[in-house]
């Protein structure tokens, strides 16, 4: 394990779609370490023969009935949402040039 | 102060009605809430339209159900259609759900009575509730200290007697931490026993829902209600509720119950007092208790701090600003996204999920996310191994009491260590139960923790019933 760099967490940030101010950045790389110094307590065991475990219990896929059942209420849904169109959610222009 | 189950009884007797116990604890909120801060929203409404059809079910002779008129508080993660729900952020404020959880079905079915939606830390993510986006809740033993987190606001509503149940989330301790330091139950079911259909998820591998209440008994009912199989959460176990409160007085009589020395070691001495007399309370109701050691329990912070905050990032991903819930304009899509975010989210919950993105980005996965999820499990064979010793595992729920408003909110890593006894059940899956244990040198209540292994609610709900009437008054 490598220690954090401030590039790391402006990295980070990035992927995660949040911007950080450079105090925020300061601050979030010192905390951001503290966290993962204290996870080197994981390195002093031997884990080569062990298997990683990414649920509690070995979950089975659960099939039901193949019948018809009340879905969300399309009004309600669309209600929600900060921007609508013609039934439909309405987000920025992501293709072509802006109007 | 009356149990749940002695109201609801009334209740069906016709000696109260579901209406007033609405009002009382309406009233309760409305004196109390001011200062406790534990309700985000109040349905008054709702509740009263709720209580209003109980009574007409007790007034034509039919059965009102289990928990009959019996006042709910519901942690603002879970989904209430048409009713406001935060999850204490602002990236959720004003949003109201198309759907309701399962388990807030389930106890309206049983004729429970939900009054409102109580404050938390942001997507469950603190142990002091300080994190909530609309100011921290307050303990009731004492307005300066925290309830603990992050359902501390049903543990703050339960303790001062605003209503007699709460539900929580626990993804590392949520239920129990808080619990445990305003004096009241709390319980984190076996993974899958309780439906997460309706809950906001933080981290999917981890969260369960469960109840918070004054005794163990009403914990019992309320886990009956809720739990068993949902077609609507595929990791919801295939198998019907438990029945608790059959076996609730069974005692512990010839079971064998190991004080795990990891799960006391580094706590207060007060805090590791009490959870010595509840070893003796335990060897006086006929049990055998023994002194272990499970070294792989130290391993449980750190993994989860990987694990937790990786899935939560994943989970957090949703958050966008397109389908519900806050949408800062800017000029293309990207920078809506990152505007959205950036405004929503809180200090923490950002924190997490750079963390999370960290642990599973490329070139890290292996070193962090990986090697988490390998102790995950040593330490759930580790677990395995003691109770081939012991039937039930003992220890304190939390290292201290409750810690005064501000004391950590500038440190997170020593915020996470409030985290430390209650993880290890988390990362396993299996089931653990806190019931409040005499209090501090402060004064303040202390709560002890049994745990046991997958499925084994009837033994934990036995025991700690023994511990309820052996506690220290």
């Amino acid at each position: 394990m490598t220690s954090l760099s401030r590039e790391d967490v402006a990295h980070v940030a990035r992927l995660a779609r949040l911007a950080l101010s450079d105090e925020e950045l300061d601050r979030y790389t010192d905390q951001l370490r503290a966290v993962l110094d204290h996870a080197r307590d994981l390195e002093a065991f031997d884990l080569e023969s062990t298997v990683p475990t990414a649920h509690p219990f070995a979950a089975a896929a659960y099939l039901r009935e193949d019948v018809v059942v009340e879905g969300l209420d399309r009004d309600e849904v669309l209600s929600q949402a900060p921007a609508v169109e013609d039934d439909r959610f309405c987000v920025p222009q992501i293709i072509g040039d802006a109007p | 102060m009356t149990t749940a189950i002695e109201l609801a009884d009334s209740v069906r007797r016709g000696e109260t009605t579901a209406t007033a116990l609405t009002a009382e604890a309406l009233a309760a909120i409305a004196a109390g809430n001011g200062t406790l801060n534990a309700f985000l929203h109040v349905d008054t409404e709702g509740a009263l339209a709720a209580a209003g059809s109980v009574d007409r079910a007790v007034a034509n002779g039919e059965d009102p159900g289990l928990l009959a008129g019996v006042p709910i508080a519901l942690k603002d993660n879970l989904c209430t259609r048409g009713v406001p729900t935060t999850a204490a952020s602002r990236i959720l404020e004003g949003w109201r759900p198309p759907y309701t959880a399962t388990v807030v079905d389930r106890l309206v079915g049983a004729g429970a009575i939900p009054v409102g939606k109580t404050n938390l830390d942001e997507f469950a993510m603190g142990s002091s509730t300080e994190n909530s986006a609309f100011g921290p809740t307050r303990n009731p033993h004492d307005h300066a200290r925290v309830p603990g987190g992050s359902s501390g606001g049903s543990a703050a509503a339960v303790a001062s007697g605003m209503v007699p149940i709460g539900l929580g989330s626990d993804t590392g301790g949520s239920i129990r931490q808080p619990a445990a330091l305003c004096g009241v139950v709390g319980v984190k079911p076996t993974y899958g026993m309780v439906s997460r259909y309706g809950l906001i998820a933080f981290a999917s591998s981890l969260d369960q829902i469960g109840p918070l209440t004054r005794t163990v008994a009403d914990a019992a009912v309320c886990l009956e209600v809720i739990a068993g199989h949902d077609p609507r959460d595929s990791t919801s176990l295939d198998e019907p509720a438990p029945s608790l409160v059959a076996s609730l007085h069974d005692g512990v009589e010839g079971r064998t119950v190991a004080l795990v020395r990891e799960l006391v070691d580094g706590s207060a001495a007060d805090v590791e007092a009490s959870v010595n007399a509840s070893a003796a309370a335990l060897r006086d109701a006929g049990a055998t208790v023994i002194e272990i050691s499970i070294p792989e329990l130290r391993l449980g912070l750190s993994a989860y701090y990987l694990i937790a905050p990786a899935e939560a990032s994943s989970n957090l991903a949703r958050y966008d600003g397109v389908r519900y819930g806050l949408r800062v304009d800017a000029a293309d899509l990207t920078m809506m996204n990152v505007a959205t975010r950036t405004t929503g989210f809180g200090d923490e919950v950002k924190r997490r999920i750079m963390l999370g993105t960290y642990a599973l980005s490329a070139g890290y996965y292996d070193a962090y996310y990986g090697r988490a999820q390998r102790v995950r499990t040593l330490l759930s064979r580790a677990f395995a191994d003691a109770y081939g010793r012991a039937d039930l595992l003992l220890g304190a729920t939390a290292p201290t009491t409750a810690f005064e408003l501000g004391a950590k909110t500038t440190d997170p890593m020593a915020m996470y260590l409030s985290d430390v006894f209650t993880i290890p059940s988390n990362l396993s899956g299996d089931p653990a139960i806190t019931v409040p244990f005499g209090s501090g040198a402060d004064g303040l209540p202390l709560g002890v923790q049994l745990l046991g292994p997958a499925r084994s609610e009837r033994l934990i709900f036995a025991a700690a019933q023994v511990l309820e009437e052996g506690a220290p008054r």
